[in-house]
């Protein structure tokens, strides 16, 4: 039996286990499936983690040594190259690794940091050949950066997440062509920043409301037809343009990875694609708590560890066993809110509520209802799909109401 | 001197080699790709089908019962899956049922046992996601499921295993007959054998011209499918075909025997054998007409499209024949040719029989190939085994599939032996998952260069100029 397991040695799962170490929890265990601890952050060598949280630049794995230095000084232990395969309602986990083959441990509390990944070129049917040459941009970051080796040298972009972005900086600094960048929507899902940083100081085009409509080359990719698209996402005949390249750079979207969770019949919300929490980050199955990208995917690592701070505190208090509340307050949204985490409230308190929206808006109002009653306004000048919002709900506007309506006005 | 060449390792090619491999024969077998089964044998649907499509007294009709029947022992011998999951084709009111009935009548003709006309409550217990305005349908209780690359894989390595040699990146150009032996060349590279299958699959047509024998043509029609994640392979249990129309058999949604779902193929003849790209319009249709067979299909779980091309002979039938001692050819093997594949390869040893080549049975001949080890599907017991007794097979390489370093070298050491990452992908479906290798492809490149002494950067995805890596970054690493 152990306290406390943590699935997933990223940020996420480093932050949560310092948070809970640090409210008296000290029976806890993480596994992390690769051979060392820091997720993604590993491959992330360029600056601009930590602003939040430091108030300084760090790279990514200068960002991640900061908490896996105290995971050692406080002895957090955790085992590598082990992977969780399936986990049960009542916590019982299975696990394997080279050493003790498949083993099983019983858990009091759980909490899920698995990351996610990255959507593949299957998801987009982009029709054409299926040479080599076409990468996610994660894979690429992970050759470029961890390998020492180019996955090529004339190089166009599809999707402008920020992993993509800071790709195209990357590929570029290191003599490759990027020939431009295409983003289907008629915004960047990057942040300002990336964008800024990444493409305009180095010249590359973003072509926004573009595609890619074909892929050429038997062996090896030779080039890709791109073409702009119209307001419902069809390509326009008529703008088709054919560029050379031997690599295709995939940053179209990122996706939990929630196969665990799904196994442990907890509820998934269809939206995030990630389970449906409240206010603690707890899951529909008490005592098993999920955050950081597993959760919904963030746009900055600060974020992560936040929220895995919350995560991590409330499995603390969840192992001294305190009382459970009867409170449900869901929380819904307008679809130009797309999602918000937490999705339910089950306890009044103060509550930041995050939130994504769907498109990008000018001049929008964040409204925050219960039935006829305006509990809160918030004006933003702009709002895009690329940054994550929230808002404070306070714990005197959840008296007495059951739902929350989170909706966005728009002046047009 | 080699007794046999066969040309084309593909599934027809691959059984054949290895029904011969029963005999004392030296065979050979000659293939014009990097690794086997990069034909039609790759992209199909993969679907066992029972026989009643065929015209009664067809080679396709005969060959196609008689293979379905000895698929299961096959697959069982080569430790390839195979799963017997039935198959409906199902109908939209009363002249599709009539259709079926015919459909019945012919399948009963040519020999297919069980088939029966279901309708109504049945049809629905049978099948709850049919989409509501389905009838009735024609169930085939005897229809499979088989990994194609699998099977043609594992066929080909069973035949090397006794004794038989494979001659990858070997394409016939040339093929001259002398007195009692045949001489193949291939640009520098010359085989010589007694006799000669030509299992060219679209290009049988070209192999059987260049031995003078122009007497058949092969034209390929493309097929286009869509694989969704396993987590829709529930979607489904049966192989649902549509009832067939003037305008041919339509497209089918089937369960895939390692659990996902596949939809697909379309069928538009084409004129050149080399293009198996995806289409917008294909991939357009194959999810509406699922759509309007299947209910609860979910297309944002789709994680993979690709296309096939069918081999489709001039006479309508299978050409399976001999004008000249020693040279026989298969072509236009179109469907069902995977689920024909076994009878295809005992027809064409009785050809050779008939020809009058005294075959000797080897005492010697294994007809079991062992198993590769899976570790998703083995049970906790055998898990920890496996892993005691090796431990990289406790390392998960691929996370989406499960596959571990112990599967992966265990594939790249066995017959026939993978150069690159896709042949690691057929043989152990890492890479094949969700993300698509997305995290794998970097280590799996690193046992490949580990295993085949190559230098990292020289791993390909596909042979040739399918290069993965330009060169080192300016560090260098
Ligand atoms: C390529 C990339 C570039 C980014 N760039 C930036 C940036 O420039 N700036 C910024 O602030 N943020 C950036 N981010 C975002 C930020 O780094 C991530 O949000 C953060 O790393 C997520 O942390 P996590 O712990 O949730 O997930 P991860 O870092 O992905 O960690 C999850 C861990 O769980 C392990 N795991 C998963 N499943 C299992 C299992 N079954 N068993 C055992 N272990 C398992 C994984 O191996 C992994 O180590 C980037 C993200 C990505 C993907
Ligand atoms: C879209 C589609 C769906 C299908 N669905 C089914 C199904 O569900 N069930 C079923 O039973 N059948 C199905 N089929 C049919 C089945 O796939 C084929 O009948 C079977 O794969 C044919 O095998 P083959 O060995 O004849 O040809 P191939 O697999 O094409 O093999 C021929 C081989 O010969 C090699 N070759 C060609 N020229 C040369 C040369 N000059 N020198 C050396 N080597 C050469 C090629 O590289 C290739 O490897 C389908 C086919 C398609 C295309």
């Amino acid at each position: 039996m152990t306290d406390l397991v943590i699935i997933g040695g990223g940020p996420a799962g480093m932050s949560a286990a310092l948070a809970a170490y640090d409210r008296g929890v000290r029976d806890i265990l993480i596994l992390e499936r690769d051979d060392s601890l820091g997720g993604i952050l590993k491959q992330c060598i360029h600056n601009g983690f930590g602003l939040h949280t430091f108030h300084e630049e760090l790279t990514g794995p200068e960002y991640a040594w900061k908490y896996e230095k105290q995971i050692h000084e406080k002895q957090i232990a955790y085992k590598l190259n082990t992977m969780v395969l399936d986990i049960t309602p009542d916590k019982v986990i299975t696990a394997t690794n080279e050493t003790e083959g498949i083993f099983t441990i019983q858990a009091k509390a759980i909490i899920l940091a698995m990351g996610c990944r990255e959507r593949p070129r299957g998801a987009l049917h982009i029709p054409g050949t299926r040479p080599s040459g076409i990468y996610s941009a994660g894979t690429a970051q992970r050759f470029v950066n961890l390998e020492g080796y180019m996955p090529g040298k004339d190089v166009v972009i599809l999707g402008s997440g920020d992993i993509g972005l800071i790709m195209a900086r990357r590929m570029t600094l290191e003599g490759a062509k990027v020939h431009a960048v295409c983003e289907l929507m008629p915004y960047s899902g990057g942040l300002a920043r990336n964008i800024e940083q990444c493409l305009n100081d180095f010249d590359i085009p973003l072509k926004l409301s573009h595609t890619v409509v074909e892929i050429h080359g038997k062996k090896r990719l030779e080039g890709v037809t791109i073409a702009e698209v119209d307001p419902k996402g069809e390509p326009i005949e008529t703008t088709k343009e054919y560029i050379p390249c031997d690599t295709l750079l995939l940053s179209v979207g990122l996706i939990p990875e929630n196969e665990l969770t799904k196994q442990a019949g907890i509820q998934i919300d269809p939206v995030t694609g990630g389970a449906r929490v409240n206010q603690d980050r707890q899951t529909s199955v008490p005592g098993i708590f999920a955050c950081g990208n597993v959760l919904h995917v963030h746009d900055l690592v600060d974020f992560v560890s936040k929220e895995a701070e919350i995560a991590g505190i409330a499995a603390a208090a969840y192992l001294n066993g305190v009382p459970e509340t009867k409170t449900e307050i869901s929380i819904k949204t307008d679809g130009k809110i797309r999602y918000t985490v937490p999705e339910v409230i089950t306890e009044k308190k103060d509550i930041t509520v995050y939130f994504r929206v769907s498109g990008v808006y000018r001049n929008a109002t964040v409204c925050v209802t219960s039935g006829k009653n305006v509990l809160l306004t918030k004006k933003k000048q702009k709002v895009s799909p690329g940054e994550m919002e929230s808002v404070i709900i306070k714990k005197e506007m959840l008296e007495q109401i059951d739902e929350l309506m989170f909706q966005l006005e728009v002046q047009s | 001197m080699y007794d046999v060449a066969v040309i084309g390792a593909g599934v027809v090619g691959a059984m054949t080699a290895r029904e011969l491999a029963k005999y004392h024969l030296r065979i050979c077998i000659l293939e014009r790709e990097n690794d086997v089964s990069m034909g039609a044998s790759r992209a199909n649907s993969g679907i066992v089908h029972a026989g009643f499509d065929a015209k009664p007294g067809s080679l396709k009709a005969k060959l196609n019962v008689q293979g379905a029947a000895m698929m299961e022992q096959v697959a069982r011998e080569l430790g390839v899956s195979y799963k017997n999951n039935g198959s409906l084709v199902i109908g939209y009111g009363d002249e599709d049922k009539q259709t079926l009935h015919e459909l019945l009548k012919r399948g009963q003709a040519n020999g297919v046992p069980k088939l029966t006309l279901l309708e109504g409550e049945e049809l629905r217990r049978r099948e709850p996601n049919l989409s509501s305005e389905v009838t009735c349908a024609l169930y085939a209780p005897t229809a499979g499921i088989i990994c194609p690359y699998t099977l043609t894989l594992a066929a080909v390595g069973n035949a090397m295993d006794n004794g038989a040699e494979l001659k990858t990146n070997f394409e016939v150009h040339k093929i001259i007959s002398h007195d009692g032996y045949y001489e193949i060349v291939s640009g520098t590279e010359t085989v010589l054998a007694k006799v000669v299958i030509n299992a060219a699959g679209a290009y049988a047509d070209t192999v059987a011209a260049m031995a003078g024998e122009p007497f058949f043509t092969v034209k390929p029609r493309r097929g286009e499918y869509i694989l969704l994640d396993k987590e829709c392979g529930n979607t489904v249990s049966h192989t649902i075909f549509k009832t067939p129309t003037k305008m041919g058999k339509g497209i089918l949604v089937s369960p895939t025997v390692d659990g996902n779902l596949l939809l697909g193929p379309t069928s538009v003849d084409m004129e050149d054998k080399e293009n198996t790209q995806t289409t917008k319009d294909g991939l357009k249709k194959v999810l509406a007409e699922a759509e309007n067979m299947v209910s609860g299909i979910n297309v944002r779980q789709s994680i993979r499209s690709f296309c096939g091309l069918r081999a489709v002979g001039s006479t309508g039938d299978f050409i399976i024949t001999s004008k000249r001692r020693g040279l026989i050819h298969a072509g236009g093997i179109e469907s069902p040719g995977l689920s024909a594949s076994p009878a295809i390869a005992a027809y064409i040893v009785g050809l050779l029989k008939e020809q009058g080549y005294e075959l000797t049975v080897n005492p010697q001949f294994n007809p079991n190939r062992p198993a590769m080890h899976r570790f998703k599907e083995a049970s906790r017991t055998e898990k920890n085994r496996m892993i005691r007794e090796n431990p990289s097979y406790g390392k998960i390489v691929c996370r989406c599939e499960s596959v571990t370093e112990g599967e992966i070298l265990e594939a790249i050491r066995m017959n026939p032996k993978p150069g690159d990452l896709d042949g690691v992908k057929r043989r152990t479906r890492a890479q094949m998952g969700r993300c698509q290798g997305g995290f794998c492809t970097p280590y799996i490149m690193k046992l490949l260069a580990k295993e085949l002494q190559l230098p990292y950067e020289q791993i390909a995805k596909s042979g040739g100029e399918s290069w993965l890596l330009s060169g080192t970054t300016k560090e260098g690493n």
